[in-house]
């Protein structure tokens, strides 16, 4: 049987440790692969607002830095291959901002793939089908004038082609989180279309890396009685030709993997357990075997597989207005209810002036706003010490920045105790709706193309 | 009376404006009581502060866990919602603050 597939991760989401790539390669240079995820939800139309500015911001940037971290290793003779999703709304300039990266440390025998085909609005603005919001069943046609983005998480074909062409770094737009593992499994592999058992078992593999270092410990229950839980690894899945995987992390690195820290990750941000759905497969978790091997070493076998759905889901985003998050501290005697009656007259001034929010909030971090109504441990008049919070959300951004100059004021004209505001004005943040919809896969035609890193 | 968290561990995270919060047993027969007695009644009674919507459970007995879908639980999530925890992150810790009759005996 042909030796596992050595797959880290290196970063889960855009803004995760940026030294987590080359921090890698050293500890563990055996690797096969390096995936990095970048794209949330929304993350596709912060790049778009970003580009309006700035035509060449509709990628995540911070992945050229990580290439650059990487050259010292493939220097050195490394051989570890990249998959990313770092492209955003232009993979094909990520992917030469990266040639170029490459080239300028001499590193131009290296080859670079852009992958192309999850751009889907101008399928979705066309109105040839309903794509009616998958949460609400709302039709298009509510938003279609204020879309922003609109891409479908493809699969991992385009992936695979693209590293069985020899492209040793691939940069991906919107494609499902799992499939920058899977699409390493496949070329390596060889598992044809409709061999949903082990591509089910590597969408596992994936779906469990995909977060950085939420597989080892990461935003785990125990956080605190983990060892070294200041400086937790980064996970590996090694995968097997079946499809099933080891999830580890590098020697000497903090945190854990356990049965507990892969339970957790394998549930996370999971609806039906029995049928995941990916574009490369629709996976049951509920055949899965998750058992030590060693120490930071845990089995996940079992998965089993069938057919995905027959359309693409897509991730569309769309305009809907602005809002923005004011804080300041209260301290003292009475401090909650002071500050709940500052936040009131924060409100009440931008209501006078003649400001129209169609939503705002007054929260008193503290006093378990987080799940506000629950689980609170004591009364709020124990408390010396609250952080209010005032947000708004309107249609029109002048409203919004009025709401911004009215949070400062209460170091003069509120209670005594208003501390903490030097972080300055609250920032007036765009609004974007999520519209999560299908869209046929005739209509999306996923394709890879490999620079010449030769010249620029 | 007991905190949830001294037999259960627990995942939450979004996915549009639900998001799901998984639950897991300390051992197998703190699975089985969760099993029998954490009903997605339970669970949107817990969660009605928040204006969650319908509450949808999972059982997973080959990981001895538990996953709720609690629909419409984050006022919008995303980038729409105002909330301090717009993206669930907290209410994986929130329902392991939950107070059940756990025997301790078992």
């Amino acid at each position: 049987m042909a030796a596992p597939l050595k797959i880290a991760n290196a970063s889960g989401f855009w803004g995760d440790q940026p030294g987590a790539a080359a921090r890698l390669a050293a500890d563990q240079p055996d690797l096969d692969f390096l995936t990095l995820d970048y794209l949330a939800e929304v993350s596709l139309s912060i790049m778009a607002i970003l580009r309006e500015k700035d035509p060449a911001a509709g990628y995540a940037r911070d992945f050229v830095d990580v290439v650059r971290s990487l050259c010292p290793f493939w220097s050195a003779g490394g051989r570890t291959r990249v998959v990313t999703n770092a492209g955003g709304l232009d993979p094909g300039a990520c992917a030469r901002a990266c040639a170029d990266a490459l080239r300028a440390a001499g590193l131009g025998r290296l080859r670079v793939a852009a992958v192309a085909g999850d751009d889907v609005l101008a399928v979705l603005r066309s109105g040839a089908g309903g794509f009616e919001n998958l949460e609400t069943g709302a039709p298009l046609a509510t938003v279609a004038g204020r879309l922003v983005t609109a891409n479908a998480y493809l699969g991992a074909g385009a992936i695979a082609d693209a590293l069985r062409a020899g492209a040793d770094i691939v940069v991906a737009g919107r494609v499902a989180d799992p499939s920058l593992t899977v699409g390493p499994c496949i070329a390596r592999f060889g598992w044809p279309p409709g061999d949903y058992g082990p591509l089910a078992g590597a969408t596992v593999a994936g779906h469990l890396i995909e977060c950085g270092t939420q597989a080892c410990g990461g935003f785990s229950t125990d956080w605190l009685d983990l060892p070294d839980n200041l400086s937790i690894g980064f996970p590996i899945a090694e995968v097997s030709p079946d499809g099933s995987c080891v999830v580890t992390k590098p020697a000497g690195s903090g945190g854990a993997v356990s049965v507990q820290t892969v339970k957790e990750q394998l549930l996370y941000e999971v609806g039906d357990p029995g049928s995941y759905l990916s574009p490369d497969a629709t996976v049951s978790f509920l055949t899965l075997r998750v058992e030590q091997a060693g120490a930071d070493r845990v089995r996940v076998s079992g998965a089993t597989g069938r057919a995905p759905p027959e359309s693409y889901k897509v991730s569309a985003t769309y305009r809907d207005g602005y809002k923005a998050h004011g804080m300041v501290t209260v301290f003292g005697h009475d401090a909650v209810r002071k500050a709940r009656r500052a936040g009131e007259g924060v409100l009440r001034r931008l209501q006078r002036a003649g400001c129209v929010y169609r939503e705002h909030l007054v929260e008193c971090l503290g006093t378990g706003a987080s799940a506000c109504g629950i689980a609170s441990r004591m009364s709020d008049t124990h408390l010396v010490e609250t952080v209010l919070r005032v947000s708004v959300a309107a249609d029109a951004r002048e409203d919004v920045e009025r709401f911004a100059k009215e949070m400062a004021p209460l170091v003069t004209c509120g209670p005594q105790g208003v501390t903490g505001y030097a972080a300055g004005r609250p920032r007036v943040m765009p609004v974007f709706g999520f519209w999560p919809t299908l869209v046929a896969r005739s209509a999306v035609a996923p394709s890879h193309r490999i620079l010449d890193g030769s010249r620029p | 009376m007991i905190p949830l968290r001294e037999i259960a561990f627990a995942r939450s995270g979004d996915k549009g404006s639900s998001a799901n919060v998984a639950v897991f047993g300390r051992t197998p027969a703190a699975y089985r009581w969760l099993r029998d007695h954490l009903t997605e009644g339970l669970v949107e009674d817990y969660f009605r502060p928040l204006g969650v919507g319908r509450v949808t459970r999972y059982d997973v007995p080959n990981l001895e866990a538990l996953n709720f879908v609690l629909a419409g639980v984050l006022a919008g999530g995303g980038s729409r919602s105002l909330r301090i925890d717009a993206q669930g992150k907290a209410l994986g810790m929130a329902l392991l603050e939950m107070k059940v009759d756990y025997p301790a005996t078992r």
